[in-house]
């Protein structure tokens, strides 16, 4: 048999029929992609494709499914507690719009002038990005303990306005302490982004703009930010896609509370799901925040084919 | 001429303004996990006395507690045969279909390329509720198998990505050779392509390893059984339980980081690479 194949596609290569061996090898490359394909289709594509169904259902994830129409779509957008937690989603992604990437930029600019420990503070930086999210809620949550934290220790050598703040147990501070907390662990990352797409940016633009006069300020303006633009607005888009679907740190810190404060959507459909087993329902919910990332990865697209140069 | 270099002898500002800030940056980084090193050494007499300092004096127990009191016998092995699985998983069937796509012409490449930077970018909530309860039906949930099923398939479309680019920069010619040698496509792939391709298999083999031993999303969702629980979502629940022992939970959390930082340290060019690489996740 296997004699039998070779002494064919040895054939095949000596007289030359195209045809013949490239239909062979065709197959042979469809066969290559049976294990990805299959493996994709059972856990990404068909559940994606039923989730449009059953949020068209009244379903509790066990038993029949009952047909409702656009029922879950009506609830959702009367749902207090949905528009509460997309609120939260924004403030989250202002959030991370904003303090990650400049800690990101300036890192990575002053990293880039500076040749002795470069190695040395990349690592450093990078650290809390391969930490498993619970170890590093953990330790933050000691740290902002409101009793044994950092708030007494200021107090004790007298510094007294953060004592006693429940950082995490605050329905005023809840949602913004654990963004802080996750923007901690991810800056490195952002700054990481930064550092490879400085490196890239010629050296010769920064001579020229120098012979021109340009100040720092300026060379950072006019040179730095047009070269890194693409790296910059990747970091964008995706700091607003993590912010949407947020989940790890709001559920192990907070999970979502206290009263709803730090609830993001992400958090709220995994409860309608598997604690009120309103499995419809979070269909409904995880389809509608999908739709919003998948639009907003669209806009970027289509800025870029109507030569945005974003 | 002199005026010129002077004066830009003159302008060249000094570095250590620079160092001052990074310095900073680097305590606000190192800080937490420093404190968390501490920590871990302290009793439950000195975490009270003394909750975010130097220990004054270390104690070793909460290692040994640590390991009995959070099961990591068990939780460990868990997290190392998820790790594996994945990670063995996810080379074959992202190296197969890179190989199909890099060298044997899969026909329709780029519509598979397309399919496989939307399956990687896709929100893992557009599909959790119907896999939960599909999964529910085959049995899966509760299984270390049916976690490391989904592990395959979200790390796969990334790697499979990753993998193709690597592998369209290697040379062909000595496939061609072994092709003219009668060895099939199987052969091909196994005696000359795969020695070849180590080092883009390493770094897929670190991404998805590091991404599935600190995964904690499907973790949490898919396990409840806490002889089955990973390190990740088993330390939540032990924090939960001791959460005013600082020492010994510093402790619990160091075992879950140790390998990881270790071999980060060791290999951090490749992490890094493979990882900015494949920047868009979740």
């Amino acid at each position: 048999m296997d004699v039998d194949q070779t002494t064919v596609a040895q054939e095949a290569v000596k007289q030359a029929p195209r045809g013949g061996l490239r239909r062979r090898r065709r197959l042979t490359a469809w066969l290559f992609m049976v294990p990805l394909l299959v493996i994709n289709v059972l856990v990404i594509l068909g559940p994606s494709v039923a989730t449009i169904y059953y949020s068209l259902t009244d379903w509790a994830g066990i038993g029949p499914a009952e047909f409702v129409g656009l029922q879950n779509y009506r609830d959702l957008l009367a749902d207090g507690d949905f528009w509460m937690a997309m609120w939260h989603n924004v403030i989250w992604t202002v959030l991370f719009l904003t303090v990650p990437i400049f800690m990101g930029l300036l890192g990575a600019f002053l990293l880039s002038q500076i040749k002795r420990f470069q190695m040395f503070f990349r690592i450093v930086y990078f650290v809390p990005y391969i930490v498993a999210s619970v170890v590093n809620a953990a330790l933050w949550q000691n740290i902002l303990d409101p009793t044994r934290g950092i708030g007494s220790a200021l107090a004790s050598i007298g510094i007294p306005f953060l004592d006693g703040v429940a950082f995490f147990g605050s329905e005023r501070l809840a949602l913004p302490s654990v963004a802080f907390v996750n923007i901690w662990a991810w800056w490195g990352f952002v700054l990481l982004l930064f550092l490879t797409a400085l490196q890239s940016v010629d050296h010769e633009l920064y001579e020229a703009a120098r012979m021109d006069g340009a100040g720092r300020w300026q060379q950072f303006l006019n040179v730095t930010l047009p070269g890194i633009r693409p790296t910059f607005v990747f970091v964008v888009l995706l700091s607003i896609i993590n912010s949407l679907l947020v989940f790890d740190y709001v559920y192990i810190i907070t999970r979502g509370g206290p009263a709803g404060a730090s609830e993001v959507v992400g958090t709220l459909m995994w409860k309608e799901a598997f604690e009120r087993f309103e499995a419809g329902y979070a269909a409904a919910m995880g389809l509608g925040l999908s739709f919003v990332s998948g639009l907003i990865v669209l806009i970027f697209v289509f800025l870029r084919r109507r030569g945005w140069e974003v | 001429m002199s005026i010129f270099s002077e004066d830009r002898q003159r302008r060249e500002p000094s570095k250590i303004p620079y160092y001052v800030i990074l310095v900073i940056l680097a305590l606000f980084t190192l800080g937490p996990l420093v404190i968390l090193v501490f920590n871990s050494l302290k009793s439950k007499a000195e975490i009270a006395r003394n909750p975010l300092g130097l220990p004054l004096s270390p104690v070793f127990e909460n290692f040994s507690a640590a390991w009995t009191q959070g099961d990591f016998s068990t939780t460990m092995v868990n997290s190392i045969i998820l790790t594996g699985g994945t990670i063995v998983g996810v080379c074959i069937i992202a190296g197969t279909s890179a190989y199909a796509m890099a060298r044997l012409d899969l026909p329709g490449t780029d519509a598979v390329l397309l399919y496989l930077f939307v399956a990687s970018a896709v929100p893992f909530q557009l599909f959790l509720v119907p896999l939960f309860f599909l999964w529910g039906t085959l049995h899966l949930t509760n299984t270390r198998f049916g976690l490391i099923l989904i592990y395959w398939a979200i790390f796969s479309p990334l790697a499979t990505l990753l993998l193709r680019s690597y592998l369209v920069g290697l040379p062909r010619d000595f496939e061609d050779a072994a092709r003219i040698d009668g060895a099939n496509e199987l052969q091909v792939l196994l005696r000359v392509v795969l020695p070849l391709s180590w080092p883009g298999l390493l770094t897929v083999a670190l991404v998805s390893g590091l991404a599935t031993w600190n995964e904690f999303f499907f973790a949490i969702t898919f396990i409840q059984d806490d002889n089955l629980k990973p390190v990740t979502t088993s330390f939540l629940a032990f924090q939960s339980n001791f959460s005013q022992n600082w020492g010994l939970t510093s402790a619990a959390a160091i075992y879950i980081i140790l390998p990881i930082v270790v071999l980060f340290l060791i290999l951090q060019r490749r992490f890094i690479s493979g990882l900015t690489a494949g920047g868009l996740k979740g």
